[in-house]
């Protein structure tokens, strides 16, 4: 491994960081743990380099490392890192202290934990202005307020009177990148920036980060596992996988020309919001990333490559300039150059059944949850309604039998809450659900027995799915046991079968949750729920906590469940492109109620609900050639407690159209059969108003129609 | 290769890898083998001494520390060693089952008021607190003052007074528990109220009701030895920590090993409890000693 150095790299201008050869380490209970193995990277001033890699790549390790920031039992083996002249590594740390927060400056995953919550934003900002620029006090303030315009924050003089529990996420996050630009960094290092933020959030932060850059002229190492967010803001990317970097070079280069087997596999994992699974299938990564304290020899993706030979097992590949700038540490480079379709051919078209529209298996008609925030315990005794809080305000839905209807929304639309309504969790305040013609009481305790079995669940934490006292084996066969009329030997059989249709293997059966990675358990959670033979399974938010490249393995194996029994799924995602994918019909869904519905095929088509128009746009898509209309929402979702009349959406719609708007509730108009649009402009006005927001894939839609 | 990794840590026998943390932590060690003297001691107590714990020899009276005596003779002559190794058992019976009452209770309550919540919790938890919030030892002393004091009556008042502690605690994990995913799709399948009490939300609740009932006999002992010096406690001639050193302190100067056995007694034996409790606190509880 130390042998390993690269060819010069050709970097026209002087690197802002250069870092080089490093080599960092962990000591933990199993001895030395090499995180990160001789990676080298230089970024140039005005140059957003995106560093992406799933959970375990050591991107984050990296990051700290280069500001030696490591855990206690972290340590810099070998290696360099420049910043500008200065030499970082053989810095006192008292140096090196004066150098964070003000050339290098960093943004993190939660800005309320960067925040100071006692301290007003102002003077948050001012004070880093007077620490490390030396204003006066009053300089200082006039600085704060610049930083926040320059954050296009409205209204930056109340902003700054304000503490950070009174901001929403997003303006949070506006303030912590102030914070970090007040100083003018040289470096400034953004570790998933957007992650915890909804998606139109995102979208306008990767907008304001774009700009912020003509302005500053500094070096930004952007680190993110969102492919799309790196095709978005990037100029150049590293792909890391488990310490080490696979493939760098331009954008374009690693996307358009994708010289490394893994970056092939990344790029095949994700749905696109141009795919349905009708027409391609996801091509999974088998197996799983090395655990850091066994890795293999030779390549480090060799055990997982489908382009493995004996020569990649015997020595490590050094990284090769396939183009200029371009870097793979792929032997077999040549042969991914000379095929672009290689191990992206796998994208099959699906041989599945046309729409046949299926009977209806399940209803709800206008479903109600209202949350009452006051009235608990002792005090409902005394007061006799508080305020309420309207989840979910008239919702209907209908699921027919072997089809999946995806209900899509950001944060706080009420999408889980439905689902959870529907389970029978919580209790619907008013609404009528049909399971198969039966009348389906509210609360999971009055439903009987075998209303019970038709109706489960999986849910978005893999880690609390499951009882941790358990084996895995007594979890999926515990609903057997239930059942109470068959045989040990039967329900040994029938976990059996459960565990190859979900493929695990049968020597899990004794493992205890602890021992499973999050894609596993989330498979367990579904081969539980596949137990009772249910007709439909509602999945809330099943793949947000796990890695792409897990993520399609998940989606690929609904997919073949449905297929073969015949389930139905209520898929519930913020993620458009998921929900594009392996769903049959979609709902849009914001503040409660749904405002647009229809085949999946024509809710991503044009003329879309200005709602869906504007998530359309926000969704990064991973591939830089696409086009995207941009549009972008002013302001936060407003408060489900103070609704907006009219239109719920009329505070932030760039389409608005009037008073009309704000006085009336829109009116449902059928675009076609099965596509219902809830808005006051007419289907023809939207129509020539809007053109199609994503364009230029390379599979779209409408070429496989 | 990661497979085979996770197989060799499965087949390691549990209680080999629970003894291999418990050694790691030395003070976990000490801790256990004082408790383990002590309660020895309790058990064979009566096999081992050499004079009678009530037996008064007044030519022998205040003698130090020797060969007939290993901790000396108190001011009727009895043997203090004797009285210290007989009072072991008082104690650790007493606070046991004092503390064994509370966790009981505490687990059930703190169970129905977690689990139910709403109105019943509130008003479970509104007594809970009105108890918490009179002292402990003067609640105590109130009691057996009126009562009277005897050997069920102290135990009695002992359980009785860690009994919110104990429901808070489990109440604030059967909170946290009962939220979790996999009780919702326990009740998704249908299972009866107490399957999912006692086979989901019990065994999640163990460890730190484990740690929680150390701490509790941690407290009881100290309670036992205070109403003891009170003489509250149990009453003479069974010998108790408490009321020897209350018995000895005129003797302070003179015939200081009176008042020091017994008085260290307590100290050890709570120390000792008191380690045993944070090593279980960190072998059970998440984030405490781990590798991984
Ligand atoms: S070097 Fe060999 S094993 Fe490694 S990625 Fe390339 S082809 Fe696969
Ligand atoms: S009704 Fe008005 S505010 Fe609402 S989505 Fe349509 S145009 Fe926008």
């Amino acid at each position: 491994m130390t042998e390993m150095y690269r060819s010069q790299k050709s970097i026209d201008t002087d690197p802002i960081l250069d870092v080089r050869n490093l080599t960092v380490t962990y000591r933990t209970g199993q001895g030395l743990v090499y995180t990160v193995r001789d990676v080298s990277l230089q970024i140039a001033a005005g140059e957003i380099y995106g560093l992406v890699g799933e959970s375990g790549s050591g991107k984050s390790t990296l990051a700290r490392a280069i500001v030696r920031y490591l855990a206690d039992n972290g340590q810099i083996n070998s290696g360099s890192i420049k910043l500008g002249n200065t030499d970082l590594l053989t810095l006192p740390m008292s140096k090196m202290q004066k150098i964070w927060g003000s050339r290098i400056t960093m943004v993190h995953q939660d800005p309320a934990a960067a925040v100071n919550p006692s301290i007003t934003i102002g003077e948050q900002i001012a004070e880093v202005a007077r620490l490390h620029l030396h204003m006066s006090s009053s300089q200082a303030r006039e600085k704060a307020l610049e930083m926040l315009r320059k954050m296009r924050m409205p209204d930056p003089e109340s902003v700054a009177k304000r503490y950070a529990h009174q901001l929403s996420g997003g303006m949070l996050q506006r303030v912590v990148i102030a914070i970090a630009l007040t100083t003018n960094p040289e470096l400034l290092i953004m570790d998933e920036p957007t992650t915890s933020l909804d998606v139109t959030t995102e979208a306008a932060i990767l907008d304001l980060v774009r700009e912020l850059l003509t302005e500053y002229n500094m070096a930004v190492l952007f680190i993110t596992h969102n492919l799309g967010v790196v095709a978005n803001i990037c100029n150049r990317v590293g792909v890391m996988y488990a310490g080490e970097i696979m493939e760098e070079g331009t954008v374009r280069q690693v996307f358009n020309h994708k010289l490394h087997p893994y970056t092939r596999g990344l790029l095949g994992c994700l749905p696109k919001v141009t795919n349905d699974k009708r027409n391609v299938s996801l091509s999974a990564i088998p197996g799983f990333i090395p655990r850091m304290n066994h890795l293999p020899s030779g390549c480090i993706f060799g055990p997982r490559c489908k382009l493995v030979e004996d020569d990649c097992q015997a020595e490590r590949p050094s990284q090769v300039e396939a183009e200029a700038g371009h870097f793979t540490a792929c032997r077999r480079w040549e042969a991914l150059q000379s095929n672009p379709d290689l191990l992206m051919d796998v994208q099959q078209v699906r041989d599945m059944d046309e729409h046949e529209e299926g009977p209806l298996v399940f209803t709800a008609s206008n479903i109600k949850k209202y949350f009452d925030v006051t009235a608990s315990g002792f005090d409902s005794l005394f007061k006799q309604s508080g305020t309420e809080i309207k989840a979910v305000d008239d919702v209907s839905v209908g699921v027919r039998g072997g089809f999946t209807l995806g209900v899509v929304g950001e944060s706080g639309c009420g999408k889980t809450t439905f689902a959870r309504c529907i389970a029978g969790l919580e209790e619907a305040t008013s609404g009528k659900m049909e399971l198969e013609g039966q009348l389906l009481p509210y609360t999971v305790a009055k439903r009987t027995s075998a209303q019970k079995k038709r109706i489960q669940m999986v849910f978005q934490n893999p880690d609390a799915s499951l009882n941790p006292h358990y084996t895995i084996g007594d979890s999926v066969s515990r609903p057997f046991v239930l059942m109470g009329d068959l045989s040990k030997e039967e329900i040994q059989m029938r976990v059996k079968e459960l565990f190859s249709a979900v493929n695990l293997p049968e020597d899990y059966i004794n493992r205890l949750p602890h021992e499973l990675s999050g894609g596993e358990k989330q498979r367990i959670a579904i081969a539980r729920a596949m137990a009772s033979e249910p007709t439909m399974i509602l999945c809330d938010e099943p793949l947000s906590s796990l890695d792409v490249s897990v993520q399609a393995a998940l989606i690929n194996l609904l997919i073949k469940l449905q297929d073969s029994s015949k389930i139905s799924y209520l898929f519930i995602s913020h993620d458009l492109a998921a929900v594009r994918y392996i769903s049959d019909w979609v709902a849009v869904m914001y503040l409660g109620r749904i405002c647009e519905i229809g085949s999946s095929e024509d809710v991503f088509l044009p003329p879309y609900h200005p709602y869906t128009e504007a998530l359309l746009s926000a969704i990064p898509v991973p591939d830089p050639d696409v086009q995207q209309e941009r549009i972008r929402l002013e302001g936060n979702v407003p408060s489900p407690i103070d609704l907006p009349s009219g239109c719920r959406f009329h505070t932030r719609c760039p389409r608005k159209i009037g008073e009309i708007c704000e006085a009336q509730e829109p009116p449902w108009q059928d675009v076609s059969d099965h596509h219902q649009i809830c808005c006051h402009i007419t289907l023809d006005e939207l129509r020539t108003m809007q053109s199609e927001v994503i364009v230029g894939q390379a599979d779209t839609l409408r070429e496989v129609r | 290769m990661a497979t085979m990794q996770i197989n060799q840590e499965y087949i390691q026998p549990k209680y080999l890898a629970i003894w291999k943390k418990v050694r790691r932590n030395l003070l976990t060690t000490i801790g256990f083998f004082v408790v383990v003297l002590f309660l020895l001691s309790a058990v064979v107590g009566p096999l081992v001494v050499p004079y009678d714990y009530a037996e008064q020899n007044i030519e022998q009276r205040l003698q130090s520390p020797s060969v007939d005596h290993i901790f000396g003779t108190d001011e009727f002559g009895r043997d203090v060693f004797s009285r210290v190794v007989m009072g072991s058992r008082s104690v650790c019976v007493i606070a046991g089952t004092g503390a064994a009452l509370a966790v009981i209770f505490g687990l059930v309550i703190g169970l129905i008021a977690g689990y139910w919540g709403g109105l019943l919790d509130d008003v479970i938890m509104r007594l809970m607190e009105v108890m918490m919030s009179i002292p402990g030892l003067l609640l105590a002393m109130l009691v057996l003052f009126s009562l009277g004091s005897s050997f069920y009556s102290v135990i009695l008042v002992v359980g009785f007074m860690y009994i919110p502690v104990v429901t808070r605690v489990v109440r604030s994990v059967v909170l946290d528990i009962k939220t979790r995913a996999f009780i919702e799709a326990a009740k998704l399948r249908g299972e009866s109220i107490r399957y999912i009490l006692m086979r989901e939300v019990l065994p999640n609740v163990l460890p730190h009701l484990a740690v929680e009932a150390s701490m509790r006999f941690v407290y009881a002992i100290f309670m036992v030895a205070s109403l003891g010096f009170l003489g509250l406690g149990v009453q003479p001639p069974t010998p108790d920590w408490g009321f020897m050193v209350s018995e000895a302190r005129p003797f302070y100067n003179n015939a200081p090993w009176i008042i020091f056995f017994p008085a260290a007694s307590i100290a050890i034996l709570v120390v000792g409890v008191s380690f045993v409790s944070d090593g279980l606190r960190k072998m059970l509880l998440p984030g405490g000693v781990s590798s991984d």
